[in-house]
């Protein structure tokens, strides 16, 4: 996605915002649009992908949620304690719930 | 200790918010709800992926799921977000008029992803899939009935916003408070991106 969109504050006051223009915003709505519409084409259509279906599908899903994190949430932008402080809470999550599936043998089936 | 003082104060970014971090506590308080809120879904989602194989042979996923429908209500709350995020730059801009605009076709987008679940709820029920069938209802209805539980508790507090913003009865900065009901939002549209794939696309 083009960051040619990106507005810069340059008055200085307090609520400087760093983000992008309405139509960037519109322009990264229609994009994770059609990710969601390939990722519905990919779940009938699993068969025919074999061995990339699953991958091909959280990789799909993976771009969906960085790009609302970091565009739609700011988190590009803003302050890297903010992203500090979700992916604290993300990688606890992740690593905390891998190592609970992975003793109940998830991963195995 | 007195010239420490002012000299400490200098380097102070005239930007920042008079706090110890420079940056606003709400706001940091907000993504640390929001990461603490990782750890809620992140057990709800586990606990699904475990027991969505524990549930009898004709009430199971792939008996049950509406892609096309699911998939419609998944574009729904997608968009509540654009919506949201032009809410957000609405307000950036004192545009009070397109800020309420915006929040509540945020609102009301995302009341129509609450009734689209309700009605997808009713008819897993009316073709037997109760709360208590099996170990895959119950964390399925578990899960997502949390995640339309977050959902509504949103539309409500966009909806006072809303009220609040027309009386001109916000308490504070508007613009950040506008900003803080969108990480919200925006988180509960991320939560359904991860819920779509993981327990609709996915087959059992």
């Amino acid at each position: 996605m083009s960051t040619a969109t990106e507005q810069h504050d340059t008055h200085g006051d307090e609520h400087a915002e760093h983000g992008l223009t309405d139509l960037g915003y519109i322009k990264i709505a229609i994009f994770l649009a059609v990710i969601t519409a390939v990722e519905v084409v990919f779940s009938y259509t699993q068969e025919q992908l074999g061995a990339a279906f699953l991958p091909g599908l959280l990789i799909l899903m993976a771009v969906k949620f960085f790009m609302v994190l970091l565009y739609f949430m700011h988190l590009k932008f803003d302050s890297k304690l903010f992203s500090l402080m979700f992916y604290i809470g993300m990688t606890l999550a992740v690593g905390c719930y891998a190592v609970f599936l992975a003793t109940l043998h998830f991963f195995q089936s | 200790m007195a010239d420490t003082a002012v000299h400490a104060d200098d380097h102070v970014d005239h930007g920042a918010h008079h706090t110890s971090t420079g940056l606003s506590n709400n706001k940091l308080a907000m993504w640390m709800f929001l990461g603490s809120e990782c750890l809620l879904f992140g057990g709800l989602i586990s606990t699904y992926m475990l027991y969505r194989g524990r549930h009898s042979a004709n009430l199971g996923p792939d008996q049950v799921w509406d892609i096309p429908f699911t998939s419609a209500s998944s574009f729904v709350l997608l968009m509540s977000s654009l919506t949201m995020v032009l809410a957000v730059s609405s307000a950036n801009r004192d545009d009070d008029r397109n800020t309420k605009l915006w929040l509540s076709v945020t609102a009301l987008l995302g009341a129509l992803f609450v009734a689209g679940q309700v009605y997808e709820f009713t008819t897993f029920y009316r073709e037997g899939l109760g709360f208590t069938t099996s170990l895959f209802s119950s964390s399925f209805f578990t899960l997502t009935g949390f995640h339309g539980v977050h959902v509504s508790v949103g539309i409500i507090m966009l909806m006072s916003l809303v009220g609040m913003i027309s009386k001109n009865k916000v308490v504070g900065d508007k613009k950040e408070v506008v900003e803080l009901f969108g990480l919200y939002w925006h988180f509960v549209d991320v939560v359904w991106i991860l819920i779509f794939t993981l327990v609709y696309l996915i087959p059992a």
